[in-house]
């Protein structure tokens, strides 16, 4: 158990952890994000630093992962930020137009940083949000990987 | 802490389609009519170091396409607001700037540094927005030139004597040179390159 707090805690401080739980708020919705700020009990007052807004991306790809970069095609992106009255700042970043997402995700995100709730929620939420997706991911996986077909030519007989 | 940095951002802009349209708009009146006080209140809620009406102007003007120039003693939570709010890249080099934010207006750099635009395209020149103490109409040095019917009077408190020097030989550079904005905390006044100055 000791073990498990030191690891969210050392977590919870770097950019990689929080690249981690970006992209969780990011993948999760709207109604989930909701519900798991009102069962937290905290009611987080908070100022806009940037209200939500709608904006373009361009995605950008590879071929293969490791051929030139091309321009894949523009996504919609919405984005927030709040600062929370501890101080911290959370920004919010999802795809797609939903404003309340974003605001909700900029939110967990400044909670998340906060030495006092940070760990809990990372714990409480964040975790269990993580595993779910990664659940969904391998099912949707397992299903396409059924239906995968090898196509291959017969070796001509060179002889 | 680096990444902390952010916590001292403060707001900006709390309707920014429509607030930065009026602000525009102000600005458009102030380079039309150059010598006019245009009043433009507490938009913005910006550092200190940084007045409400300059950050107004260049929350407004600037983006991710306009390098900003702050100079080297510009504080961090400045530079950090404006590059939050505006996304513009800050330079340290003065000829790569197109806005330069001049925080305090008795210590001028040297203005001709400054991208005075080339002669294909004049228009590519920086605008320098200067923040001063007061500015008074109807005595001081006296303001002629397009838009301006007969003359206008400005005293400005708070700027560096040489400055108007230095704007009357940017005006001699005409089609190049730079415009100017005066910024108090509230009000602003624009300078245009056209304007001509007699101290």
């Amino acid at each position: 158990m000791q073990q498990t707090i030191s690891i969210i805690d050392s977590m919870c401080h770097g950019t990689k952890s929080r690249k981690f739980w970006m992209g969780t708020l990011a993948r999760t919705n709207a109604k989930q994000l909701r519900q798991a700020l009102a069962n937290l009990d905290l009611a987080p007052e908070y100022d806009y630093l940037r209200s939500p807004e709608i904006g373009m991306t361009m995605v950008r790809g590879r071929a293969g992962g490791k051929g030139q970069q091309f321009n894949l095609g523009e996504m919609t992106v919405t984005r927030c930020s709040v600062k929370i009255q501890e101080g911290f700042v959370g920004h919010g970043y999802v795809a797609g137009r939903d404003k309340i997402h974003a605001e909700l995700a900029a939110v967990f995100d400044a909670l998340l940083q906060s030495p006092k709730h940070g760990p809990m929620i990372f714990e409480s939420v964040i975790d269990p949000l993580s595993r779910e997706q990664k659940e969904k991911r391998r099912e949707q996986a397992t299903k396409t990987a059924a239906t995968k077909v090898n196509f291959f030519t017969m070796v001509r007989g060179e002889d | 802490m680096q990444e902390n940095a952010l916590n001292t951002v403060t707001p900006g802009l709390k309707n920014p389609a429509q607030d930065n349209q009026r602000i525009f708009r102000a600005i458009l009146l102030t380079m039309s009519r150059p010598g006019t006080v245009t009043v433009l209140g507490n938009w913005a809620e910006p550092p200190t170091a940084l007045y409400p009406a300059t950050a107004a102007v260049c929350l407004t003007l600037a983006d991710m396409d306009t390098p900003l120039w702050i100079g080297k003693n510009g504080p961090q939570d400045v530079q950090t607001y404006l590059r939050f709010h505006c996304g513009s890249p800050m330079v340290r080099k003065q000829e790569k700037a197109s806005f330069a934010v001049i925080l305090d207006g008795t210590d001028l750099p040297d203005l001709t540094l400054f991208n005075q635009g080339d002669l294909e395209y004049p228009d590519r020149s920086a605008t320098v927005i200067i923040q001063v103490k007061t500015i008074e109409v109807g005595r001081g040095v006296k303001l002629t030139g397009p838009g301006i019917k007969n003359e206008m009077q400005i005293e400005v408190g708070g700027l560096h004597p040489d400055f108007w020097q230095d704007f009357r030989q940017n005006n001699q550079n005409f089609p190049l040179g730079l415009d100017v904005i005066l910024a108090t905390p509230t009000e602003i006044v624009s300078l245009p390159r056209t304007v001509q100055v007699e101290v």
